[in-house]
């Protein structure tokens, strides 16, 4: 990542600048070491798999001892640049003297970066609070997508400038009449010395257009180089395609690099519609449609889109009348031009008859005009915007699984034989081949059912569910609120969708202000004609149509707030939003305690030697060592990619690196998420071992973990009663859905909804952990690392904040895991879970006290109990048929296919009474991150609770994880824990539960 | 814009044809009921298509009976017409396949384009097929098959079409059928509840529905036509009392009650007994 690799920078530049109070070089030193290890890790890694144990030790140890640097770059992810320069700089104050955080912040304040920041903000504020000024309002919507971008390239840049120090800032470049948004990205780019590779892009005309990136850039860099050159401004329904090296179509993510998905030197690329919009009309502008016309040509012509020999002849009448205006008998042409022209996938004589009769009766009609017919009549095709995936349905019967604007589509041949509509979907997940969707049961249904369809591999199940997730994020998730959301909407990791929805990009359209930019048609190109520049009719009335845009919306269900459904990865960041918006006070506050956190946490040299052992023994332990390895990676990822930079040796070229890269990407997006401008955003990274989606190994045993965590400052009631699971999928999709549409007021119930909800949850492994902290109390974070525990939810007391992580589906391959996974089977995880409480305790108490450091006085005795998972067998029920629909009845109990085993272990601090439960605290926050391979999810329950004059200040965080690959649970756990401390300094973790489902019985292909 | 779906209701031509004397005796039917009155059942017949060119004004062609073919008044099962395109079918009865032939001759002077079902495997009785006006439903009866869906399907692509198994009854539409735009007309049977809950699931599309106590009752004919606005043909008192009342509560309609007491001694129902066409969508 970018980001990443810009914070170290800064943090080195902060290190020289504060090498007066603190020892700069060590860390400068440190760093390069963890660079260097981190590379021989993950060689090692990749090489050997044997070997794991032995050598997880010995890279275990300097990883820890490292970890509070990793660390400090892997934090920063979640936070602000702001706070990450902050972090570099506490680390080495810090170390001299505890309390420096505020003082840092100004400091930080002073940076370049966070004017950069500011300034940022203030752009997208006046966007929001002065509509009027149009040309912001416009930029605006841009600018909260891009401005991450720029951030990171921003980043990026200072990375370089570092190297190439005195590089004047050359601004050139001006697009004018563009935004500067638009340009920032490019512009920043364009300065760095990097190498530089020719990408062909083949547009929707056929033509190709060449520009050169540099090798590293992500996917949205080219896609919007290719924007700008076709002057696109509603590009959200676009995006670009390559062909893997399977011959399969994919699209480029666009937060990733390139390099890492094209996996070839092949930089050919397609520029194609994504999301087909079911309403061309209430496009902004002519050349979006325009664009959407020529996409639709193609696949018209090419068979794709299926449609009668009459509306053949209609749609090839309109593009004749929009390439080449009037019909003119005199001229020879109709015969010589419908030959250029291809309309269908069967042309003859007599439908290019019929073509140019129906052409002679479009007389008059702009190209604009031409092309909104056109479209009118595309959309109406049953096929319009149905992407069609393989597949084979549990009886091994193949069918075809359309994704489109609506939901999940099943086709037997032509026929559609049954429809999920996204409401009715409450999860959606693939494992290896397979790819399920969790229906939502019906009226009379009682139990959810599973609906499991195999594709033809693990490749082609996971391009399927990114689609889906892809477009139910798109399509479905509506959240019309003003644009700074957008910004957040790129924050997911890298399997959520990262652009904006079509109600976004809809509003967006709306504050396009600028001219008809004027383009050529493809036939244009060969005639002289002109045929542009008449008024459009029915295009300006288009963008101001928001309001029906949210009733199509709503259609399918039928109130809005019955969006729970929804899936797993969708993100609740809006909700973050409004809170912040709201209580703007207590978010910067809670903001500056974060950052605080974070620093202490960073900078809280581990406070006695046995910590490294711990984690020693439980690596050695257990069968995840593998996982550990990659934790590490993706910690020192950052690292890595600063050193390269460092070296200016933009080589990435080995292959131990490269894995590193592909973590990096994942950091990325994390820290998209962190730079949400305004202050007070939570956001939880969660780094998912999972993430090798590169390597293609099988795991043979694939898992669906989720992970709770759950952070309670006091005692919960819930705790007790927690035993969640997936359930997750439902209530997260709830939560986030609600509160976009409700204010605050509203938000209580909803929060009071969410706890019953969660209490509900029948199956799943919760991972609480309590932090309660008020002032009176020592803080006493404690410390709970379950292995393998597939589930963990931690609860975390803290101050106002929550987070709402959500699962994550995954299916990724772990090949690290694989060797020992593979012998073992699930058993062991559980097991380890068990063993792991008791080094747990030992290494908390340690690390509390480091930390209490800051803002506690007495470290308190800590009671973790850790009760016998009891193991509850929760049966999946699974209805792998196709034919659902059809059925006389829907067999809820047909075969269960999957087993799920629940546990639920509880590590509670002494001394905490549940007193002061029961009142409905605020949800906080609901975040959730979704990668290929992970989905997490967290949400942050705050609780204030008013005793004998103290307030008392309680904080319920739960995470849940869930992916099919393994999850180092302790890994999560740590990682939940530290962060909660990191956010909440002042608070202490007062109980930790781990709840976790471990799939027993898996379906064998 | 003479596009997709444009004037759903809307009907210029209908192709009848006459009750047989064979039909008393040798049709087919599901029940055992009492026997067809043939001089009953053809004066419905009569005011069937006394209505349809009278009082509606559609152009009516009427085929003769065939004395071989019992069942060949039910013109319906024969060809699905769809814009200006009709399939042929292959009724899911032997017995009557050879109905097809003049209807399809009867088509062709309407200059509609003719598709013929190739695939001797597959079987469709156009009673099966609800077209919406949206898409279609094809319901997998004892009479039709997924062969002849899917023909179906490759027929008219540019619409959807899904299957919906009919559990009870002849075909899906005896116990349904469109009653407007987006209205489909259900019957309160248990099938018919199970058949339109399919269809609602299986839809991108958002349909009302209008309940009728009685199955029989829920096959009437919607036309939407110049002058007339909404009209539907459907049951008269007499034989479904409490269904023609739901009918009644229709807010501008024009109602227009069809005795169908004698046809629907051998499954006959309203729609069964012509196809309606729409010749001006046709370019």
């Amino acid at each position: 990542m970018t980001t990443e690799v810009g914070s170290e920078t800064e943090v080195k530049e902060k290190a020289e600048e504060s090498v007066a109070q603190s020892e700069p070089s060590e860390n400068v030193t440190e760093e390069t070491n963890e660079v260097a290890n981190i590379e021989g890790e993950v060689e090692e890694s990749q090489k050997e798999k044997d070997g794991k144990e032995g050598k997880g030790i010995s890279r275990y140890l300097p990883t820890w001892l490292k970890k509070q640097k990793s660390q400090s770059q892997t934090s920063p992810t979640k936070e602000i640049p702001l706070t990450e320069k902050t972090a570099g700089k506490v680390r080495q104050e810090e170390e001299v003297n505890g309390h420096a955080e505020e003082v840092e912040e100004k400091e930080a304040g002073k940076s370049d970066q966070v004017k950069e920041k500011e300034a940022e903000c203030h752009s997208s504020t006046s966007a929001d609070t002065e509509p009027a000024k149009e040309e912001k309002v416009q930029e605006s919507p841009e600018k909260s997508l891009e401005k991450a971008e720029v951030t990171k390239e921003g980043e990026g840049e200072k990375e370089q400038k570092k190297e190439q120090e005195g590089k004047a800032e050359g601004q050139q470049e001006g697009e004018e009449g563009q935004n500067s948004i638009f340009q920032s990205p490019l512009r920043l780019v364009r300065k760095a010395k990097m190498k530089l590779v020719v990408c062909h892009v083949t547009l929707l005309d056929e033509t190709v257009y060449t520009c050169e990136v540099e090798k590293r850039a992500k996917g949205q860099y080219l896609f919007f180089k290719v924007c700008e050159h076709l002057n696109l401004l509603e590009k959200d329904y676009f995006g670009l395609t390559y062909v893997d090296s399977h011959d399969q179509k994919c699209w480029l993510d666009p937060t990733k690099e390139i390099k890492r998905q094209i996996r070839s030197n092949n930089w050919q690329f397609a520029f194609n519609v994504k999301f087909y919009p079911p309403d061309p009309s209430q496009l902004t502008e002519d050349i979006t449609r325009y664009l959407l016309c020529l996409q639709l040509r193609e696949d018209v012509a090419s068979g794709r889109l299926p449609c009668s020999f009459v509306t053949h002849t209609l749609l090839g009448s309109y593009t004749l009348q929009a390439e080449f205006g009037d019909y003119e008998p005199d001229q020879p042409r109709p015969v010589d031009y419908i030959n250029h022209q291809t309309f269908a996938p069967n042309q003859n004589k007599e439908m290019e008859e019929k073509i140019v009769e129906l052409h002679k009766s479009h007389r008059g009609m702009t190209p604009a005009q031409a092309d909104s017919q056109f479209l009118e009549n595309a959309k109406k095709l049953s096929m319009y915007g149905v992407d069609l995936h393989h597949a084979k349905d549990s009886e091994g019967v193949d069918i075809m699984l359309g994704v489109c604007a609506n939901g999940l589509l099943v086709y037997k041949d032509r026929l559609r034989i049954n429809r999920f509509a996204w409401p009715k979907i409450l999860k959606i997940s693939y494992k290896r081949n397979n790819f399920y969707i969790k229906i939502r049961p019906g009226e009379t249904e009682q139990f959810e059912s599973t609906v499991g369809f195999k594709l033809q591999n693990h490749r082609s199940a996971k391009r399927l569910w990114k689609v889906c997730v892809e477009n139910h994020s798109f399509f479905r998730l509506n959240t019309p609120e003003p644009p700074t959301k957008a910004r957040f909407l790129t924050l997911g990791s890298k399997f959520r969708y990262s652009g904006r929805t079509q109600a976004q990009t809809r509003l967006a359209s709306t504050l396009i202000d600028r001219p008809a930019p004027s383009f050529e048609r493809t036939s244009s190109k060969r005639i002289s004609r002109s045929l542009d520049g008449a008024p459009v009719i029915s295009i300006t009335e288009a963008g101001k149509d928001g309001a029906e845009n949210g009733r199509e919306l709503h259609s399918d269900s039928k109130s809005p707030m019955r969006v729970h459904g929804d899936n797993i990865y969708v993100r609740h960041s809006n909700l973050m939003l409004e809170d912040h918006d709201k209580t703007q006070e207590e978010v910067l506050k809670h903001q500056a305690s974060i950052s605080q956190l974070k620093r202490s946490f960073m900078e809280a040299p581990p406070p006695s030697p046995p910590q490294p052992n711990q984690w020693e023994t439980r690596l050695t332990s257990s069968p995840t060592t593998t996982m550990r390895v990659q934790q590490q990676i993706v910690v020192s990822e950052p690292q890595a990619e600063a050193a390269a930079a460092a070296d200016n040796t933009p080589s990435d070229t080995k292959e131990p690196v490269k894995t590193t890269e592909v973590e990096i990407e994942e950091m990325v997006v994390v820290k998209e998420v962190s730079k949400a401008p305004k202050p007070g955003i939570v956001t939880v990274t969660v780094s998912s071992p999972a993430e090798q989606e590169t390597r293609e190994q099988e795991v043979p045993v694939v898992q669906e973990v989720p992970v709770l965590v759950e952070a309670i400052v006091k005692k919960q009631e819930s705790v007790s009663s927690e035993s969640e699971s997936d359930g997750e999928a439902e209530y997260h999709p709830n939560v986030s859905v609600s509160i976009s549409h409700t204010q605050i007021p509203e938000e209580k119930e909803e929060d009071e909804e969410l706890e019953k909800e969660e209490e509900k949850r029948p199956e799943n492994d919760v991972l609480v952990v309590d932090a309660s902290s008020p002032p009176a109390e020592g803080s006493q974070p404690v410390e709970v690392t379950s292995r393998q525990a597939e589930e963990s939810s931690i609860e975390k007391a803290g101050e106002e904040k929550e987070e709402e992580v959500d699962e994550m589906e995954e299916s990724t391959d772990d090949p690290m895991v694989t060797p020992d996974e593979a012998p073992n089977g699930l058993t062991p995880h559980e097991e380890s879970v068990i063993t792991m409480a008791g080094p747990a305790e030992e290494e908390e108490e340690p690390k509390m006290n480091g930390e209490a450091a800051l803002v506690q006085t007495e470290p308190r005795p800590q009671v973790i109990c850790c009760s016998e998972p009891p193991v509850v067998k929760t049966e999946m029920v699974t209805i792998s048929d196709t034919f659902a629909a059809q059925k006389t009845e829907i067999a809820t109990k047909e075969v269960p296919i999957v087993h799920t085993e629940t546990k639920t272990i509880t590590y509670e601090a002494a001394q905490l009474d549940g007193s002061g439960d029961g009142e409905p605290g605020v949800l906080m926050t609901a975040q959730t991150i979704t990668s290929e391979s992970l989905c997490t999810t967290t949400t942050t329950h705050i609780t204030k609770t008013l005793k004998g004059g103290l307030s008392e200040t309680r904080i319920e965080k739960r995470i849940v994880i869930t992916g099919d690959c393994d999850i180092d649970h302790d890994e999560a756990l740590a990682q939940a824990i530290k962060e909660a401390k990191e956010q909440h300094p002042d608070m202490s973790v007062t109980r930790v539960v781990v709840h976790k489902e471990t799939e027993l019985a898996e379906e064998e292909d | 814009m003479a596009g997709l779906r444009s004037g759903f209701g809307r009907y210029t031509h209908a192709i009848v044809r006459g009750i047989p004397e064979s039909l008393a005796k040798e049709a087919l039917r599901t029940g055992t009921g009492e026997e067809v009155d043939l001089a009953k059942a053809q004066r419905e017949e009569e005011a069937y298509v006394e209505v349809l060119r009278t009082q509606l004004g559609l152009e009516v062609v009427e085929l003769p009976a065939d004395e071989s073919l019992p069942d060949c008044v039910f013109v319906e099962d024969a060809a699905v017409v769809c814009g200006d395109t009709a399939l042929i079918t292959i009724p899911g009865a032997p017995s009557r396949r050879r109905e097809t032939e003049a209807i399809k001759a009867a088509l062709k002077d309407l200059n509609l384009n003719i598709v013929e079902m190739a695939d001797e495997n597959a079987t469709l009785d156009g009673g099966d097929v609800l077209f919406t006006g949206q898409e279609f439903f094809v319901g997998l009866s004892k009479r039709t098959n997924q062969r002849g869906a899917e023909i179906l399907a490759d027929a008219f692509k540019d619409y959807a079409v899904s299957t919906v198994p009919v559990m009870e009854g002849l075909h899906l539409k005896s116990f349904c059928s469109m009653g407007g735009p987006g209205l489909i007309v259900i019957g309160s049977s248990e099938p018919a509840q199970k058949a339109l809950k399919t269809m609602q699931q299986m839809s991108d599309h958002r349909y009302d529905k209008l309940t009728v106590p009685d199955d029989g009752a829920a096959n009437c004919i919607y036309m939407n036509l110049p002058n007339k606005g909404h009209v539907l043909l459907h049951c008269t008192p007499e034989q479904y009392p409490e269904s023609a009342k739901v009918f009644e509560k229709l807010k501008d309609y024009t109602l227009i009650p069809l005795s169908n007491l004698e046809k629907v001694k051998v499954d006959g129902a309203l729609t069964c007994c012509s196809v309606l066409i729409n010749k001006k969508a046709n370019m």
